[in-house]
Parts: structure tokens; sequence; C-alpha cells
């Protein structure tokens, strides 16, 4: 076990941490303002997916068919609020969960019929194929070391967003305050079609970044949005902050253990039990991560409201 | 306080199911027993769910997990030679009251989403604990060796008797929850529900109350989980699974939250629905995913729900 | 005189009538699959196999009118088992057949052959069926699970190769599969991976397989995860240092999904789009031609299983009560299968050849596995003798 290995192994989970991130940060704002749990993010995720992929092909351009499909999911996203959502807000919190599990539902079968069952082809864009040299002897996939790139370029941009723009504060207000802001005179429905649009980009984007490394079929969105309901969760509703935190830390326990559990265990006791606990204890740790904080601070690491 | 219409739909209710087994015979069609026997072990795991999720306002998408500990428990012991009914399905009831003491100590700690993704940590933990235990079939789960024996009061593999005394239990689980929730315990519960700070304020604990509220519903629903190992004879991890805890939650709604007979009544349609639905079309989800959201907006009282009278909503 | 001649031979008619077979029954098969969700993509595979089969056999099995009831097991084994009841107590099939997957068949099989219907299986071959707990009434057209992997094992083997690193999802089909394959593997493996269920990520184990530098990758990853890990493997850009022998990963069904990714892999199977016989390239071509993709091994045991439910109603010639007569028809896997000729062994499942594929790129720039040798000539499985029929 090498430097380097733990090294390249913690890339993997950031990597990984940042995929999540960009999920969490749209789902986070959305439930923290708008009080909304929404299951059909991971349907935003699996269409920002496919419609890349197919504008991608259609136009023969990357930039272009990504530029497309960032804003034809931004419309998707505003359609579903306008028409599907609108009426959840007032609900419980039982009611939005199995309402938007109806629509995820509608859309995995909707992608079923339209593009068929089986995963559909999605190459890695022709720029972005091979490796780099980080260190001597520390090769990194290139798409890996872009998608890094791009989502701490995003959390960056929401940061300054969040911090020093007007809309930010209106968002960090709505977290917080929701009924203050309204009773301030700040159009609340404008500000949430706003936040929920950007969540959908946001979620848009993760899916199209993830079409080359995962497989694009649908229910791809389930799988990935349990471990996104862990990080905000973790990281606390409503906070972009806590789920920066949560995802890395969740991206990172569950790539370092999946790597180095069963080793470190059969160090401890025999390689059978090792073999046999490692991969179990493996698959369910961020769960026990969450149990425990959730155990230590029920809030959350970063809860918005103060 | 039963309005004569929500009675009279439960007595015309349990009559129909009184006389399913006849009317399959007449018809020669004895799979139908089959199939209302599940539906009526469904129906034993919602009202169980109701407890807590209609009257308590815990949205717990852990409950499946009951179904699985109780169907193992049967499984397991079977598969050690042990057949008597009576010691699998106590156990079966005591090992589920045991975990939903220990995950509702945790749980009910939070509230809200916290609590829902918790439930729905504990319902991954236990399934992939499911899968990796090698020796009970792991993820191929395993075949009952054979159905629980009572000692000759009662033989499972007639499907007649088997079929009573489901209906037997549902009807005893009926009368039960009615007694719980109109008791003190179930009016504490209920309070907790729509104001925990001011049912603190009058000086009840109402962790104490939920948590018991927890432990019995994980039991009952233990014990369908045991009717579930008899019924199909095959038992897998996927009884744990999150998603069964949503169907079962949706069970509960479609038929209506807080009345205890509307969990029966969204069992029997759901299961019924998919059955029918799944022959037609093979994308039969794409009908009952905005089914299930036109269920949530605008029939929030559920099918048994619209028929007047009072709901255990907001008290 | 005369009467009483007429009442004989009246009742000698009905005496006639009465025994004749029920020749004007038609044949019922309940077909049971996964055609919703993630894995509807192989139910299909076979539901479409199955049509195609009915074509060839002119809409009637055996002579008679045939009636093909699907289901959908949502691949949940209890679901699976009610479809049996129903199938048999409801619409009273004469055969069940299909099912994909292992854990689903353990619950279904027993059903079926209990009530002495025909289970014939046309994908999953769970252990305990080849051995204890076969039956008279089950059959299979496809393989025992383990048969694939030790194919893979003895090829491995044989080539010197040793140092292999091997990596499979943790669940007892994943099991199964590493069990098979160090049956007849006797190299050294560096190291056994157990990944979870339906894991998406596999950067980790691609870094540690990198750091531990093997010889070769050995894998078992159906559907969406050998997509993913196949792809992600690339990404690392391991493909040409470290090869990957792989079974169940890539096949038909996830190869459209690859296409280059998927390039000078190997994979070891009992059937290939590409195997030269007579009936297999007329069911390659027709396939294509009405459903416009290219069929998989699924597709091709499912359509193989029509036409042995097809052999043996031809062989009591419509008399279906004489379930005797067809399980003697059965043994002798006499009809014309995808795989060419094969032979039972005692447990009902198929002795057969297993072949070594690999990916290549046809002459019009499509991606396809190819048959590079035989690595087992009719092979046996490793558990019949642990089946009590004797025949």
């Amino acid at each position: 076990m090498t430097l380097l290995l733990v090294v390249e192994q913690g890339l993997n989970g950031l990597q990984f941490g940042v995929m999540l991130f960009l999920m969490a940060a749209g789902l986070t704002l959305v439930f923290g303002i708008m009080n909304l749990v929404n299951l059909a993010h991971g349907s935003l995720y699996m269409v920002g997916a496919y419609l890349a992929t197919a504008f991608v092909a259609w136009t023969g351009s990357f930039v272009l068919g990504v530029v497309l499909s960032l804003l034809a999911t931004l419309v998707v996203g505003v359609l579903v609020e306008l028409i599907a959502l609108r009426t959840l807000y007032e609900r419980d919190h039982l009611d939005q969960v199995l309402a938007t599990f109806g629509l995820l539902l509608f859309f995995n079968e909707l992608i079923a019929i339209l593009w068929g069952r089986a995963a559909i082809y999605t190459p890695t864009p022709a720029a972005f194929a091979g490796y780099v040299e980080l260190w001597p002897r520390l090769r990194y996939p290139t798409y890996r070391a872009v998608v890094i790139l791009v989502g701490l370029a995003v959390a960056a941009l929401l940061y300054v967003v969040v911090t020093r723009t007007r809309l930010g504060m209106l968002i960090r207000a709505g977290a917080s305050n929701r009924t203050m802001v309204g009773a301030l005179g700040v159009n609340i429905r404008l500000l949430y079609t706003v936040v929920f649009g950007g969540g959908a980009v946001l979620a848009g984007l993760a899916g199209l970044m993830a079409g080359p490394i995962y497989a694009v079929q649908p229910g791809m969105g389930e799988q990935i949005l349990i471990q996104v309901f862990v990080v905000i969760v973790i990281g606390g509703i409503g906070s972009i902050r806590g789920a920066l935190v949560g995802a890395i830390l969740v991206g990172m326990v569950d790539t370092l253990g999946r790597a180095f559990l069963r080793p470190l265990l059969s160090t401890m006791v025999s390689p059978n039990a090792a073999d046999a606990a490692g991969p179990a204890l493996a698959s369910i740790l961020i769960y026990v991560l969450m149990a425990a904080v959730l155990f230590l601070r029920p809030q959350g690491l970063f809860p918005a409201r103060g | 306080m039963r309005h004569p219409s929500r009675t009279i739909v439960l007595a015309l209710g349990l009559l129909v199911l009184v006389l399913v087994p006849p009317a399959a015979a007449a018809l020669n069609a004895p799979f139908y027993i089959d199939l209302f026997r599940r539906m009526m072990i469904f129906a034993i795991a919602a009202l169980s769910l109701d407890l807590i999720l209609g009257y308590g306002g815990m949205v717990s998408f852990g409950h499946a997990v009951y179904l699985g500990i109780g169907a193992y428990a049967v499984g397991i012991l079977a598969f050690y030679g042990v057949d008597n009914g009576f010691l699998q399905w106590a156990v079966a009831i005591a090992a589920s009251a045991v975990v939903a003491l220990v995950i509702g100590a945790i749980s009910i700690r939070t509230s809200g989403v916290s609590f829902i993704m918790i439930t729905l940590a504990f319902a991954q933990m236990l399934y992939y604990l499911g899968i990796s235990l090698e020796t009970y079939g792991g993820d191929n789960g395993m075949p009952l060796r054979t159905r629980s024996q009572f000692a000759g009061l009662i033989d499972l593999r007639d499907p007649y008797a088997f079929y009573y005394l489901v209906l037997a239990l549902l009807v005893l689980f009926l009368v039960l929850g009615h007694r719980i929730v109109n008791a003190r315990f179930g009016m504490v519960i209920r309070a907790a529900k729509s104001n925990e700070p001011r049912a603190r304020a009058i000086g009840f604990s109402p962790f104490r109350y939920k948590l018991t509220a927890f432990v019995l519903a994980g039991g009952a629903c233990g014990l369908a989980g045991a009717l579930l190992a008899n019924q199909t004879e095959y038992l897998t991890p996927d009884f744990m699974h999150w998603t069964r805890s949503g169907e079962i939650m949706f069970m509960v709604i479609l038929g209506g939250m807080g009345t205890l007979v509307g969990p029966v009544v969204g069992a029997i349609v759901l299961l019924g629905l998919e059955d029918v639905l799944s022959a037609v079309t093979e994308h039969w989800q794409i009908i009952l995913g905005p089914f299930l959201v036109g269920v949530v907006l605008f029939a929030k009282r559920g099918l048994f729900g619209l028929l007047p009278g009072e709901v255990a909503r907001d008290g | 005189m005369r009467t009483r001649g007429r009442a004989v031979f009246v009742g000698l008619l009905a005496a006639v009538v009465a025994a004749a077979p029920a020749a004007a029954e038609t044949v019922k098969i309940g077909f049971i699959t996964s055609l919703s969700g993630p894995a509807g993509v192989i139910g299909k595979h076979m539901k479409d196999s199955v049509e195609l089969a009915l074509d060839h056999l002119g809409r009637k099995v055996g002579g008679l009118d045939a009636e093909v009831i699907y289901a959908d097991d949502q691949r949940k084994p209890d679901v699976g088992k009610q479809l049996a009841d129903e199938m048999l107590k409801k619409h009273k099939v004469h055969f069940v057949s299909g099912i994909i997957w292992s854990n689903v068949m353990l619950a279904v099989a027993p059903t079926v052959t209990r009530e002495k219907v025909f289970m014939i299986g046309t994908n999953a071959g769970p252990h305990e069926l080849a051995g204890e707990q076969c039956s008279e009434y089950f059959f299979t057209t496809s393989w025992q699970n383990d048969q694939t992997p030790e194919a893979m094992g003895k090829y491995m083997s044989d080539q010197g190769l040793t140092d292999v690193y091997v990596m499979a999802p943790n669940y007892a089909a994943g099991k199964d599969m590493i069990q098979g394959f160090k049956r007849y593997f006797k190299g050294k493996i560096v190291s056994e991976v157990y990944t979870k269920l339906g894991q998406q990520d596999y950067s980790a184990e691609i870094t540690q397989i990198r750091a531990a530098s093997p010889k070769a990758v050995f894998v078992f990853y159906p559907g969406d995860m050998g997509i993913q890990f196949v792809k992600q493997y690339v990404q690392a850009g391991l493909r040409g240092q470290i090869p990957v022998y792989s079974v169940y990963t890539i096949d038909e069904v996830t190869l459209p999904a690859l296409k280059e990714a998927a390039l000078g892999n190997w994979e070891t199977r009992s059937w290939s789009p590409d195997l030269n016989n007579e009936a297999n390239k007329r069911y390659v071509s027709d396939f294509r031609k009405k459903f416009g993709y290219t069929p998989s091994f699924y597709g091709a045991q499912s359509y193989d299983g029509l036409m042995l439910i097809d052999s043996a109603v031809r062989a009591v010639k419509g008399d279906l009560s004489n379930k005797a007569g067809m399980i003697a028809a059965m043994r002798k896997a006499d009809y014309r299968s995808t795989r060419g000729p094969y032979a039972y062994n005692v447990n009902h499942f198929p002795i057969e050849n297993f072949y070594l594929l690999r990916t290549v790129q046809t002459p019009d720039g499509e991606f396809a596995m190819q048959i590079q040798k035989t690595v087992f000539e009719s092979h046996k499985d490793a558990y019949y003798s642990k089946c009590p029929m004797k025949w």
C-alpha cells in the first residue's frame, strides 16, 4: 500500500464526491427553501444523461450538445415544477415523497418507451479519453480529472452566487425562514422556480457527466438518489456548504472503504472472515456514517435553519 | 365512533372475504384463494404500518424489514428442523419487536426527512446483511422446508384452513388496532403527531409512546412475515428491500391513512390492480405512477377515507 | 337382435370416441420472465425468440394449437412463485418455461414440478436443481451456472496464465461464478474481490487492480454492472496492459451500449450468433429480419425451449396426458437446437460444448462476439452425480 495508491484512491473519492455534490446541491436547496422532498430529482439526472447523448449525436459537436442538453433539462425541470410540483409545496413530506415517487416511475417508463429498456451507447468524448500523468507513476483518467475540475468550479460558482449576489441572499434567507421572505415582499413563486430550475440544471450536468462512466438506462437515477439523500442528511438540509462537505465525506468514505476495508480487516481477523465481512461492511458504510451523524447531530453538520 | 356507511362497508367486505373460498371452489378457480390470502397477509402488514404512519405520523421506509425478519425466523428455524408453528411464529414476533426496539430507539430521536432517511438506511443495512448470509441462501433466498406445524390443531397445507386462519388474524388485528388507537395510548400518539410540544407540555413523554407503537407495529408486521413465508414457501432478502416498504406505504395511502380498515382496502386494491395490469401490458408502471400521484394529490383520504367519518389526520 | 346390435355399435363408437386423445386440445405454455424494469430488455430478447419459434412452427406446437401466456416476475422470487401458481391453477398450463434468475427459479421450479407439470428452464441453472433437487419434470435448454466460468477457468489455465485478479458482485450468483472458475483454474489468484450488488463506480477497485499488477483480470458483472466496469476499465487505460476475461458480462444485450469499449475482451459461452449450424443460421437471420437486432444467448435458449416442447408433444402425438412419453422424448433432445446436437445428462441438464469468444469489429464497423475456439467438448456439470435420477 503505497502513498501514491492512497492519493489515487483519494482522487477517486473526490471525483465520486463531486458528482454527488452536483446532485445534492440542487436537492438540498429545493428542500431547504421550498420544503419539498423531490424524488424525481433522480429523473432529471436521467433526463440530462439521455438528452446529452441525443444532442451530441445529433449535432455532432460535444460543446453544442452539452449546451443544448443543459437548456433542455432546464426546460423539463421548469415544466415539471409548474405542472406537477406547485401543488405539493403546501403538503406534508409524506405526500411529496409519494407523489414524486410516482413521477419517478412515470419518467422511467417514459424513457423506456422512447429509448427502450436497454442501456444506450454513451462514448467518452474523444478529447478526454486517455490519462494525465499527475505525478511520475500516477496516471489518472483524463475524463475523471475533468469531472473533478468541473465539479469544483461549479462549487466555487455556487459559493459566489450564494454569498455575493442578491439572489444568493434571497436563497439563504429563504432557506432559514421562508415565511419571512414572503412577508418581506419577495416574489416567492419566481424564486422557487429559479431555484428549482437551477437544481434541475445541476442534476442534468451530473447526468451528462455520468453518461460516459455509468450505464445510461431507465432507472439509473435511483441508485445515486439514495446516496444523494444520505449526503444532504449528513450535510444538513438547505446548506450548500453542508452538501459539499457531506458529498466529499460520503465519496471518500465509500471509496476508501471499498479499497482498504478488506485489507485492513484481514490484518485484524482471519482472511476468510475479512473476505466475508469486508464487502458487506463496505456496502453499508455510508449508512453507518449517516446513522452516526444523525445520532450525534440530528440536524446534520451545517443546518441552514438557525 | 364509526359512521354507519363505514361499518356497512366493513361488514360487507368481511363477508366477501369469508365467501371467497367457497366461491372459488364453485367456479373451479382455486387460484383466487391464494391471491386473496396474499392480499390479506399484506393487509396485516399495511395495518401495522398505519398504526405508526397514519396515527403516529412516523414515515418509516424500513417497515418491510419486519416482514423479512418474521419470514426468516420461520425459514431459519425450519432449516434446522424446528417446524413447530407456535415456536416459529412466537420467535418471528419477538425478533421483529426486538429489532424494532433497537431501530426505533435510534430513529425516533429524529423526525421529518431525517427519520425517513434513517429508517431507509436501516432497511438497506439489513437487506445487504441478508444478501451476504450465504448459509441461508444469500440473495437466492431459501425455500421453506415445510409449512409451520401446529400439532394437529390446524394444517396449513389445507388451503381453506390456511385462508381462514389468515382472515381470523386479520380481524383480530383490526379489533386490537381499534382498541389501541381509541385507548389512552392511542390518544397520546395522535396528540404527539399533531403537536408534539403541546403533548410534552401536558406531561406525556411522546418518545416512549411512539417507541411502544413502533415496537407493536414491528411485531405485528413480523407475524405478517411469518405468514408470508408460509404463503410463498420461499423467502428472500428482497422481502426487506425499501421498495417493498414503499409498496406497503402505498397500500396504506391508497386505502386511507389513519383508518385501520383503509390499509386493508388498499392492499386488496393495489395487489389486485398489479395482477390485472401486468397481464395487460409490460409498461404497467407508467399507469401506476401517475395513479399514485393522482391518489396523493386528489384522493388524500384514500378510498376508504372517502366514506364519511373521522380520519385520524390533523386532530 | 338388431336393436342390441345397434346398441353395441353405439357403445363401441362411444368407447372409441372416449378413448381417442383430446386431439382438439390447445397446448398451453406459461412463459415467466422479467418484462418490466431494467432487466426487461432480457425478457424482451426471450419473448421475441419465443414468438419467432412459434412462427417457425407455424403457430402450432407438436401439431396442436398453442397458447403462450407471458408473465412478468419483476425479478422477485415470490412474485414468480405466485405467477407459477396462477399458471398452474388458473390457466392450467401444460408447460412452464423461461426464468432468467436463479433465485426466481429456485422458488418456481419445485412449485411446478411438484404438480407434475413440466418446467423447461431457458436460462437460470442453479446447482441445487442439477444435484439433489433434480426432477424428472425439470429440463433446461441452457446450462448449469458453474459451467460457463469453468470453461473460462480451463482456458486460462491451459494458456498458462497465472496471477489473476478476480472480481464479482457480492451475491449468490457472483460467488457461484468464482467457485466454478476456481474448479478448473489451476494458476495463482492474486486477489478475490466482491463488490456491492448494483455498484456503479469501480474506480476504487480498478485502482487496486493497477496497484496489484496482475497478468489478467477475471470478472463476472452482468447487466449494467458490466457496462460500467468495462467502460471505466477502458477509461483507466488498462485495456491494453491487463486483458479482461469475463463471463456473462459482455453479450448481445450489453454490447450495443459498450461497442468499442468491449473490443478485445474474452468470454466463454455455449452459444454465439456465429455458431455454424443450420438451425442457428436460420434463427439468427430470421430474428434480425423480424426484430431488427442481434439475438443473445437468452433468446437462443428460449427458442430452443419451445422447440424442445414441440419435439415432446410431437412424439406423443398430441396426447398431453402421456407425461412419461414426453419425458422420454425430451431426454433424447431430438430437435434442431441452435447450438447443434447435444445430449441430456441424468439431471436433465445439457451436455454441450463451450467456446471461447472475443469481441471483434466486423467489416461493416459493428461490434460482435465471435467464436475463437472450443474450450470444452460435451462438457458435463459438476453436480450430476448428486442427482438420484437414473435412466
